[in-house]
């Protein structure tokens, strides 16, 4: 009882400062945001310099490709599965099955078919959204940990399929898939941001940060619109919600069709850098990851779920010198974090609210079991 | 009849949750289910407003059969509801729960909503407090003021009573007869007996999914069965008590603070 009071202190002491700063936020002029934006996005480009590089990647990673490789990835799949799990309040443990779609889409039509890049990619992201409309379609029916079991099997379902198809070589994968074409030479600050290549990871993280804005922008407007209402209200309350008039089953099958998208599209830019891809890269422990994410940053913000998504991805990699160990402070690292900080590192406000209530999204997780708060004032009641 | 049940019967798994219900509600009433825990009521009503589907029987609302009629279809023909347990978005404030409750509709809901606020002044004091951080009262009031602003022709009310002191029992049921007063239709389902049979018109008797008894609700206060069976039995002044309740059912709900609410097992204990 002490122990969670401390907690609770501590946390609601935190949230103070980061209220005062959202207030500030919300309270700022447009130019101010848009200046804030601007800074950020050029921030963001200058991210893959060598100065940076030497902090952020002491050992002898190379930076940029650890950039575009895995934290790009992981932000823009964090991204779309904050749609899922954060907006919607959907438990999706199988979302490297759209990442899989995206990759194995373009390693067919791109080295089997001869197709370009660009036209994969947008092949890619309607066979993602179907399969999430596939998997979506049956099991949306299900709750809480229900779904997060169904979507848990669907994940391995597209792992294991692929590993025995012959017609994508079973467990060797597919080799030879093109890099995108090459848009442009030319050249800034020694940086050919638009030429694809073998050498420089650069311009795929840039394709990324791309990918990432767009992201952004669509997930933001999507959040605003009566869309986001929706989502918000099936989060809290699916029952509610359907009482109000939402129609339910359609706003939660769009939010598994739009992360579906964006997870496949991720999936095209790894398959496109890599240029060969095998079943191995979609385990589960990329869902996983991605879902800690997500939970770390702050579910449903689109800045935490980023910045939760960068900690996953680039934790590791910088301990990579601890060798095994690193595994190991890292899971000490994301149990810490929950103890101390159970809604996130940065969590939007109405979520918190949520949480404190202990309902909403994954708070009860569908099953409706007494927590010890519950059964103490039952308790009283009985007296 | 607005509302018309026929022989519902409705399943969970393979359990039996209704086993054949009757009912119905008239324009203009206040009608009340009453009955103890796993009778059905909860059942009945989210039955009604499609959150469960029906294995057989019919329901017709306004002259339609809406028995297969999606859930979220019903708000817009004219069913509002006041989920069990409040049903309120915890991150949600006062007034963006309020405006939810429009979501169905296409036209501006703002007079609904001065309405609201007209009818519980409370949710005006605290527009923009979080829903999950309200009491239980203030909850409820919510939860039937957020009903309301779809302009439903029939509310459905899940255990208004749940959980709330007997003062502010009393003022939410007295708030119920006011928004009957101004023309909705409501259908309540109630534990709390001895209060819904002051407020209703006619009450039906459920039983493990059965109708067991259905007669105005003055009658039921004085029927001896019910009495014993959710009235807390004759209990010294237990008589008069329902007496008293029959007589002011219809009026102005007279203030009953000196009287215990509603006695019920839990007063034994």
């Amino acid at each position: 009882m002490n122990l969670s009071k401390k907690a609770n202190a501590n946390s609601a002491a935190s949230g103070l400062s980061l209220d005062r700063a959202r207030d500030a936020w919300a309270d700022a002029p447009g130019w101010a945001r848009w200046s804030v934006y601007l800074l950020l996005v050029i921030g963001a480009l200058l991210l893959p310099n060598q100065t940076i590089g030497s902090f952020m990647a002491p050992s002898s990673t190379d930076w940029a490709s650890m950039l575009s490789d895995q934290i790009a990835i992981y932000v823009l799949l964090a991204l779309g599965l904050n749609v899922v799990v954060g907006m919607a309040g959907l438990l999706d443990l199988g979302y490297v099955a759209f990442y899989a779609v995206g990759g194995y889409t373009i390693a067919i039509f791109a080295s089997k078919h001869g197709w370009s890049f660009w036209e994969t990619l947008v092949l890619a992201i309607v066979f993602s959204a179907l399969a999430g409309v596939i998997l979506g379609a049956p099991t949306l029916r299900l709750r809480g940990d229900y779904l997060a079991i169904v979507t848990l099997g669907f994940g391995e379902i597209v792992r294991v399929t692929a590993q025995n198809s012959s017609y994508v070589n079973g467990p060797r994968g597919i080799q030879g898939i093109p890099h995108p074409p090459t848009l442009s030479e030319f050249e800034i600050m020694g940086v050919q941001p638009l030429k694809y290549g073998l050498l420089d990871s650069r311009p795929y993280y840039y394709l990324l940060l791309f990918f990432i804005i767009l992201t952004i922008i669509f997930v933001k407007r999507l959040d605003r619109s009566r869309v986001g209402r929706a989502w918000a209200a099936i989060r809290e309350d699916e029952d509610a919600a359907e009482l109000m008039g939402v129609p339910t089953f359609k706003f939660k099958l769009a939010a598994f069709a739009i992360g579906a998208a964006i997870g496949g599209s991720g999936g095209v830019v790894f398959a496109g850098k890599q240029t060969s891809i095998n079943p191995d890269n979609f385990t589960f422990l990329v869902s996983a990851l991605i879902l800690a994410g997500v939970v770390l940053g702050g579910s449903g913000n689109i800045p935490g779920v980023m910045l939760g998504a960068f900690v996953v991805a680039w934790l590791p990699e910088r301990f990579r010198f601890m060798q095994d160990y690193r595994m190991l402070i890292f899971g000490a690292a994301l149990v810490l974090m929950m103890i101390f900080r159970p809604e996130g590192l940065w969590p939007s406000r109405r979520r918190k609210a949520e949480l404190a209530e202990g309902t909403g999204g994954m708070g009860s997780m569908g099953a409706e079991v007494a927590g010890p708060g519950q059964a103490a004032a039952a308790g009283e009641v009985g007296k | 009849m607005l509302l018309e049940i026929e022989d519902i019967h409705v399943h969970y798994g393979k359990i039996a949750a209704l086993k054949g219900i009757t009912a119905s509600v008239d324009q203009g009433e206040i009608v009340t289910l009453i009955g103890a825990n796993g009778a059905g009521k909860t059942t009945t009503l989210k039955t009604i407003s499609g959150l469960r589907s029906l294995t057989s029987g019919a329901i017709r609302f306004d002259g339609g059969d809406i028995s297969s009629m999606a859930g979220h279809k019903r708000v817009l023909v004219g069913i509002g509801q006041a989920p069990e347990g409040r049903g309120i978005f915890p991150g949600m404030t006062v007034e963006e729960n309020l405006l939810m409750g429009a979501y169905a509709r296409k036209d501006d809901p703002s007079k609904e909503l001065a309405e609201a606020y007209e009818l519980f002044p409370r949710l005006a004091e605290r527009k923009s407090q979080a829903g999950g951080t309200m009491s239980g009262g203030e909850q409820q009031m919510l939860a039937i003021g957020r009903a309301l602003m779809a302009k439903p022709k029939v509310l459905l009310l899940d255990e208004p009573s749940m959980g709330l002191a007997p003062m502010l029992v009393q003022q939410i049921f007295t708030i119920i007869q006011e928004i009957n007063r101004r023309g909705t239709t409501v259908l309540l389902v109630e534990q709390n007996a001895q209060q819904a049979l002051q407020i209703a018109h006619r009450a039906y008797v459920l039983e493990t999914g059965r109708v067991v008894k259905t007669a105005p609700a003055g009658d039921l206060l004085d029927d001896p069965e019910v009495r014993a069976a959710y009235l807390g039995g004759d209990l010294g002044d237990g008589e008069a008590s329902a007496k008293g309740g029959k007589g002011s059912s219809g009026s102005e709900a007279a203030p009953r603070a000196t009287r215990p609410d509603a006695p019920s097992s839990d007063d034994a204990g």
